[in-house]
């Protein structure tokens, strides 16, 4: 037998092609919270036409598009085996310090008060992943503590005062309002960030390493993945995208004041989760996020609509958190066993 | 594993295997509780109205609901898990209380009816924890979102207030003449019966054991997993508890009540020495730790320090109260490397 | 027999070695794990490396993975000599290690596990998953098994995540490929799937290192044999001049006398009856029998099912089917509560991981399953557990500084008494013990084995399952052998010798 010396020699079996019982699930996921989304939406409509008007799409897309970029940034976290409470205090902070930036620099273009604000969010994110990686503190507990932290120093700076629209560079405004071929600009900015990062996931070696890290840390360490780098990257990446939710705000609403984007965290943790990445990590994209957040989102618009009292969406968030990870635990077992079950190639 | 592994064990298992080292940890149980006799001493001197007993009242009746919901989140921590929903079970029957009051039930049943419906609570966050095995942190999380939900679907953003003051005026009440709360003894009464459970019963050895090393305590017949389910219902009745002093001390069923409590008492329980790995902790560092804590808000208020500072404080407390063991451990194993490395360096 | 006497010359070399090591030493604290070392891999030759176990095998293959880093001597690869500091040092040096559990990314396609880190990259550095699919499909025909590599690695058979890692070795040119008992899991079929690869790759010129206890397969495979004892090289003969009598022979080849024998009891009434006990793919209808007074050990290769079978007896894992009955009284599946209170007791394999919790005291661990009958009035006074822990730790003679010392800090051999005090106490009618003497001193080794004998003299029935082939020949009244799940043979005290017992544990009687 001489197979290492006939490289071009044509193997014995078939390859079977791509489609696993594993994609399918995935696909299938996706595909339930399309459908999922298109009932919700068509049922809301049949109530009250107005639901699928353009306005109202808009604001439903607006209203998504922050926490879409926040869904984005915490999957990267959650991929890697770690979660960030925080980003809804990030938010906040970057929203205020972004917001008074522009107060004292009236002629401030809008890319640079979005670096202002990524800077800000990369900073706190910066400090979280210190805290975790170097400080070895459990994610959940740094961010947990920072999650406050943040949010005091907001209020610090604030110090009670808020930051009205009249305060703001119209110019700044008009971004939160404008559209380009009728899409406002703060919608493209989330899409823009959901591809880059999407691909940066799914086509880089660093993207590939946040899977590994959250998929198996003990294989990762013995295949030199750099761990702490990775880490890193994703909280400050987090961080940023956190940030950059946080100038959203501020153009969108026009006033910031210090309880900005408070208990955001609960609402980007679901869509994450209902998006199908995977809490114990490895597994997941963000486009599957961004669709949880887009589902968020709509449930909170159609519970008016359907005359659902408003007080039941948070409740909503807490029972679509414990149903997406039971779901997905169970799920999982099942998929395990039917991939244990069947042989993987064809002989 | 192929079976000679055990040699390999000994320095396979994390080379800074300083978990072994138990006394330190003993050493900072010590050290809160020096800090806070310290920290109350000084305190007293030097912020004005501090030592009254007028503020001692107001900080015990404080420090109540963050004390009585640190004693089981003690035990569940130590078990390796966490209850970060602790809060909104409180808010949740706190709304529950108000509902069942605007419903004419009296209070000597409603009062019951609470703790049951924070141990059912509770129940839920076991099930999801131990029969399907769930992240604590994850199940947790959600049902911080859910059960808080549930108290503004059941009370919105109305609040119920018209308590008999029998009852309110007893729970903000001092004992006869005196200064000492009413709610001071049975306070300590229960503080010592978690002390006695986790530190004087076989179930307080389980508690330990299961969370030093699971595997292990299951080759001794511990019931992990059924262990665990408990005490999450013994952390849901006790802060059904909670919700009733506090609907009683402010006179008010509110749905936000106690809203973000969870990050006060996990910060005490890891500050008072708990290791937020399990296996580690014991309930006077905790007790210290809650008073630390409350006690530092409430010097920090007095000396108008704004609320928004105390919550910078309590988060940064929560994060150093891990980092430092951690930063301590670390910089032990670098040095005792360096030492073996010295060691080994005539030889080689 | 000294170290260097059987090395044969055999004369032809096929070419310079291609590693080597020389009187490598390594101590783990107070274990000597290797004393004297010595190995030649040649390139285009496959290697076996065979040994009892503690005979240093892994941790020898760990010292060439970069894994530990040798106490003296000397590793040369290609002729010079080198000194790993981390596994990739190892992996640059061209050395491939596959062990038996595979480290995969379960969430990761195949073809990523095979080259994560080292994705193919296109235009601005994105990865080019096409040529990344090409590669693994090439990988896996040049190793002639169609493994689709875009599937998850989750799911995959043990077999299958070895032929990965092995993609993963070629992948990076390996010139050296070691493997640690992979064929441990796999049934015959995959074994076979596995030898073609490995032959393939030793003939296009690897140099493969095969640990196993299993000689039809050494057969199979190897060229050569080293067998290590205790640490040390014994010998290395061409397989083709050595029988594997004489092999078992050089493995084991120790004087009993050193060991303390049982004492002859006449064995009392069935305590023990274990009757079809079964758990699909890892035992079959496993049935026994042990009586008062008698210690019975259980033989066979690790990944035999013993330790499965015993801890089902106990109750911490389930069973499928099968009766376990404690004096007459059947006991109810997976409650080890319910064995507890009829009277069985197991001192677990793993000391560090199952026996005991390291974190806590001596004197916790120690009294910790006796909790609820040292508690008066259902609470724990520090003065009961601290009587209890310091008589049973005297009686077995553990020392230690403090009963509140971490249990971490004992030595092996202390740490097992630890664990032998806690079950003692609880005054066993059964007790298992697991791989009872592994990894602790000769003296100690001395002191549990008289302990057993005696609590047998007690009339204690004593099952032991045990690797070391001296413990189970000098304890035993009578050995019962696993092979692959199933109950292959009993043989009595007279008839139990090395042979005996080694030839029904891997299948050769034949041979023999």
């Amino acid at each position: 037998m001489t197979l290492l010396a006939q490289p071009t020699e044509p193997a014995t079996g078939r390859t079977r092609t791509g489609s696993t019982a594993l994609d399918l699930v995935l696909r299938f996921r996706a595909l339930g919270l399309v459908i999922a989304l298109a009932v919700l939406v068509a049922v809301t409509a049949a109530v009250n036409s107005r639901f699928v008007g353009q306005q109202s799409i808009r604001d439903l897309l607006l209203s998504a598009a922050i926490t879409m970029l926040l869904a984005v940034g915490m999957t990267v976290v959650v991929l890697t085996r770690g979660i960030d409470l925080s980003v809804g205090s990030v938010l906040g902070l970057s929203a205020y310090v972004t917001a008074d930036f522009l107060q004292s620099n009236a002629g401030t273009p809008v890319p640079v008060a979005m670096l202002v604000g990524l800077g800000v969010g990369a900073a706190c994110g910066l400090v979280n992943g210190v805290v975790i990686h170097v400080g070895k503190v459990p994610p959940l507990v740094a961010t947990l503590g920072t999650l406050y932290v943040f949010r005091g120093i907001v209020y610090f700076v604030a110090g009670g005062s808020r930051i009205n629209a009249s305060d703001m560079p119209p110019g700044f405004l008009d971004f939160g309002t404008a559209r380009f071929a009728g899409i406002p600009y703060l919608i493209m900015v989330s899409l823009v960030v959901l591809v880059l990062i999407g691909v940066f996931l799914s086509r880089y070696r660093a993207g590939r390493d946040m899977y590994a890290l959250g998929s198996s840390p003990e294989a990762a360490r013995l295949a030199g993945v750099p761990a702490g780098r990775r880490l890193l990257t994703a909280y400050v990446l987090c961080g940023a995208l956190a940030g950059l939710g946080g100038v959203l705000h501020a153009a969108r609403y026009g006033t910031v004041d210090a309880s900005a984007g408070s208990g955001l965290e609960l609402s980007v943790v679901a869509a994450v989760v209902v998006g199908g990445v995977a809490i114990f990590g490895g597994s997941g994209t963000v486009y599957g996020a961004a669709l949880g957040a887009l589902l968020l989102t709509v449930i909170s618009n159609a519970l008016p609509v359907l005359s659902i009292d408003q007080f039941w969406q948070q409740a909503i968030v807490g029972a679509l958190i414990l149903g997406a990870i039971g779901l997905d635990r169970f799920v999982g077992l099942r998929v395990a066993a039917s991939l244990r079950t069947k042989d993987s190639h064809v002989d | 594993m192929s079976t000679e592994t055990a040699p390999d064990r000994i320095t396979a298992t994390r080379p800074a295997s300083g978990r072994l080292r138990s006394g330190r940890l003993i050493g900072w149980d010590g050290a809160i509780v020096l800090v806070t006799l310290v920290f109350i001493a000084v305190a007293a001197v030097t912020v004005e109205h501090f030592g009254t007993s007028r503020n001692a009242g107001f900080l015990i009746l404080d420090l109540t609901p963050v004390l009585l919901l640190a004693l089981p989140m003690t035990l569940i921590i130590v078990t390796g898990e966490i209850d970060l929903s602790v809060a909104s079970m409180v808010g949740l029957t706190s709304s529950a209380m108000g509902v069942m009051w605007n419903n004419g039930l009296p209070l000597e049943t409603i009062m019951p009816l609470c703790v049951v419906i924070g141990a059912v609570l509770g129940a839920v966050n076991g099930i999801f924890v131990t029969a399907l095995g769930l992240p604590s942190l994850a199940v947790t999380i959600g049902t911080l979102a859910l059960y808080r939900g549930l108290a503004y679907v059941l009370l919105g953003d109305t609040a119920v207030a018209d308590y008999p003051r029998d009852f309110t005026s007893w729970t903000i009440g001092n004992i006869g003449a005196s200064s000492v709360p009413n709610v001071l003894i049975p306070l300590i009464v229960v503080s010592g019966i978690f002390a006695a459970a986790l530190h004087a019963t076989p179930v307080g050895r389980s508690v330990f054991a299961a969370g030093a090393n699971p595997t292990a305590a299951a080759f001794a017949g511990i019931p992990v997993g059924r262990l665990k389910f408990w005490l999450y219902v013994v952390s849901g009745a006790v802060a059904g508890l909670v919700g009733v002093f506090w609907t009683l001390r402010y006179s008010s069923a509110r749905a936000d009540n106690a809203a973000g409590l969870e990050l006060t008492v996990v910060a005490a329980v890891l500050l008072g020495g708990v290791s937020i790995f399990g296996g580690k902790g014991t309930l006077p560092g905790v007790v210290a730790g809650v008073v630390l804590l409350t006690s530092l808000q409430n010097a920090l208020r007095l000396a108008s320090v704004s609320t928004e500072a105390l919550t910078v404080v309590t988060g940064s407390l929560l994060i150093v109260s891990v980092l430092a063991p951690n930063v301590v451990t670390s910089a032990r194993a670098a040095l005792a490397r360096r030492r073996a490395r010295l060691r080994m360096t005539p030889t080689s | 027999m000294s170290a260097a006497g059987n090395t044969s010359d055999t004369g032809q070399q096929p070419a310079r070695p291609v590693v080597t090591l020389s009187g490598v030493t390594k101590a783990f604290g107070a274990v000597m794990a290797l004393r004297d070392a010595r190995l030649e891999l040649f390139p285009g030759e496959a290697h076996a490396l065979v040994g009892e176990n503690g005979a240093g095998k892994s941790t020898l293959i760990k010292i060439l993975a970069g894994v530990h880093r040798p106490d003296a001597g000397v590793v040369t690869v290609g002729g010079q000599p080198v000194e790993f500091t981390n596994t990739a040092a190892a992996k640059d040096a061209g050395i491939a290690v596959i062990y038996q559990e595979p480290t995969l990314f379960p969430d990761l396609s195949v073809a990523e596990n095979i080259f994560v880190g080292r994705q193919p990259r296109g235009r601005f550095g994105l990865i080019e998953r096409a040529e990344m699919h090409r590669h693994a499909t090439a990988l896996f025909e040049r190793l002639g098994v169609p493994l689709d590599p875009d599937r998850p690695a989750k799911g995959l058979s043990i077999a299958d995540q070895q032929i990965v890692e092995i993609a993963k070795a070629i992948s990076v040119d390996a010139t050296v490929l070691i493997m640690d008992e992979p064929t441990a899991a796999l049934s015959g079929v995959e074994v076979e799937r596995l030898f073609a690869v490995v032959r393939g790759l030793r003939d296009a010129g690897a140099a493969v290192l095969f640990i196993s206890h299993r000689f039809d397969e050494v057969a199979a495979l190897c060229q050569r044999v080293t067998v290590m004892r205790d640490g040390a090289h014994v010998s290395t003969d061409l397989l083709a001049d050595v029988t594997i009598d004489q092999i078992v022979r050089r493995m084991v080849g120790r004087e009993l006398g050193a060991l303390f024998p049982k004492q002859e009891v006449t064995p009392g009434d069935v305590v023990l009856e274990v009757d079809g006990l079964s758990r699909a793919g890892v035992y079959l209808d496993v049935s026994f029998q042990v009586r008062a007074g008698e210690i019975v050990a259980l033989a066979g290769l690790v990944g035999s099912g013993r330790s499965e079978v015993v801890q089902a007896v106990f109750g911490v894992d389930p069973r499928d089917a099968g009766v376990v009955r404690v004096a007459g009284r059947a006991l109810p599946a997976g409650n080890s509560k319910a064995a507890m209170r009829a009277g069985v007791a197991l001192v677990p394999e793993d000391r560090r991981q199952q026996g005991l919790i390291l974190d806590l005291s001596i004197m916790r661990n120690a009294t910790l399953v006796r909790r609820n009958r040292l508690a008066r009035f259902g609470f724990l006074t520090g003065g009961a557990e601290r009587r209890e822990a310091a008589e049973w730790t005297r009686r077995l003679q553990t020392r230690y500084g403090r009963l509140t010392d971490p249990a971490g800090t004992l030595s092996g051999g202390n740490q097992q008494k630890v664990v032998l005090a806690k079950w003692l106490a609880t005054d066993p009618k059964v007790l298992i013990v697991d791989e009872p003497t592994r990894g602790i001193d000769v003296g100690t080794k001395a002191e549990v084995h008289r302990l057993m004998s005696q609590l047998a003299a007690d009339g204690v029935a004593v099952l032991m399952v045990s690797s070391e082939l001296p413990e189970v020949l000098g304890m035993a009244d009578r050995v019962l052998v696993l092979r692959e799940g199933r109950l292959v043979g009993e043989l009595s005290r007279a008839e139990a010798s090395e042979e005996s017992v080694m030839f029904l544990a891997t299948g050769q009687e034949a041979v023999a």
